[in-house]
């Protein structure tokens, strides 16, 4: 991030806070739904949504990728394509007896 | 030759238009990706290639970790202040945020200290099965993260805050840069937690 203005930095900190609360309660509710005791896939699917939701706000707001650079955005965009593939690998190889 | 000044500190490289710390910082986050990501990609292939798996709540404490979780997301937010501290020429609150930052760090070991000697004290070891290797294993490397990332961030506190006084914008980039790293860990944890507990 850039050297901004007072103003702006203190806008910031609304946002670090509106972050914060949002964690906490995305927290509470991927607690509360494992206790809902869902089907293993649906219950993947929420567990992993919710992480993703609270992974991006992370990303996006305490680590300010949100108004990074173009270059670091590109080293990560492809580090999460590398990511992925690396995560799909083991799905691919046992595709034909996947249990979970 | 005394002072041999490092160059791109603070003013951006033409080439990258960062200073050198910055996409440092970043190349080895993404290095990190890729080693968290071989562990979780080691999980999917045993939980796929088991024949049962137990639910994470059968072995693990999962209001221990909601509090766990909730103490690094808290440092999280101390470590950005910090941060925001030294931006608008606060020293004093940034130490006291930085300070917050590496207690809320020791709260989340001692928590896990807990956790992990009532699994010892039940008779639950890495070699007890392969939920409980891959539990110990990822946990245990993230444990060791957020060590790394408190010493760092204790050094800063104390004697490396000696910068501040010499060069504030670099000593502003070097909390930045640990700052990252930091939130990483909390990142890693915010995906750790509900494929180990919850699932």
């Amino acid at each position: 991030m850039s050297d901004s203005h007072a103003a702006d930095l203190k806008k910031h900190v609304r946002i670090y806070i509106l972050v914060f609360v949002s964690l906490m309660v995305l927290t509470l509710v991927t607690v509360a739904v494992s206790y809902l005791h869902l089907p293993v896939h649906q219950a993947i699917g929420v567990a992993l949504l919710i992480a993703s939701v609270k992974g991006s706000l992370v990303a996006c707001y305490f680590m300010h990728l949100i108004s990074e650079k173009k270059l670091i955005l590109w080293v990560m965009l492809l580090t999460v394509v590398f990511f992925i593939v690396l995560l799909l690998l083991p799905v691919f190889t046992t595709a034909d007896r996947i249990r979970i | 030759m005394s002072d041999m000044e490092i160059p791109y500190t603070v003013a951006a490289r033409p080439d990258t238009g960062l200073n050198n710390g910055k996409i440092g910082i970043w190349l080895f986050l993404a290095s990190e990706v890729m080693l968290f990501g071989a562990l979780f990609a080691s999980y999917i292939l045993l939980r796929t290639g088991a024949t049962e798996w137990p639910h994470g709540s059968h072995y693990l404490n999962v209001p221990l970790a909601t509090l766990n979780t909730i103490v690094l997301i808290s440092s999280s937010v101390t470590m950005v202040m910090a941060w925001y501290s030294l931006k608008i020429d606060n020293f004093t609150k940034f130490r006291l945020y930085m300070a917050a930052t590496v207690g809320f760090g020791a709260v989340f070991l001692v928590v896990k200290y807990f956790e992990y000697s009532a699994k010892f004290h039940h008779g639950y070891f890495p070699k007890t099965n392969t939920f409980l290797a891959i539990y110990f294993t990822m946990t245990g490397l993230h444990m060791l993260h957020v060590l790394g990332g408190m010493a760092v961030n204790a050094y800063l506190w104390g004697p490396g805050a000696k910068l501040w006084k010499k060069d504030k914008a670099h000593f502003t980039n070097r909390v930045e840069n640990s700052g990252l790293f930091w939130h990483f860990v909390d990142l890693v944890w915010i995906f750790l937690f509900p494929v180990l507990y919850l699932l």
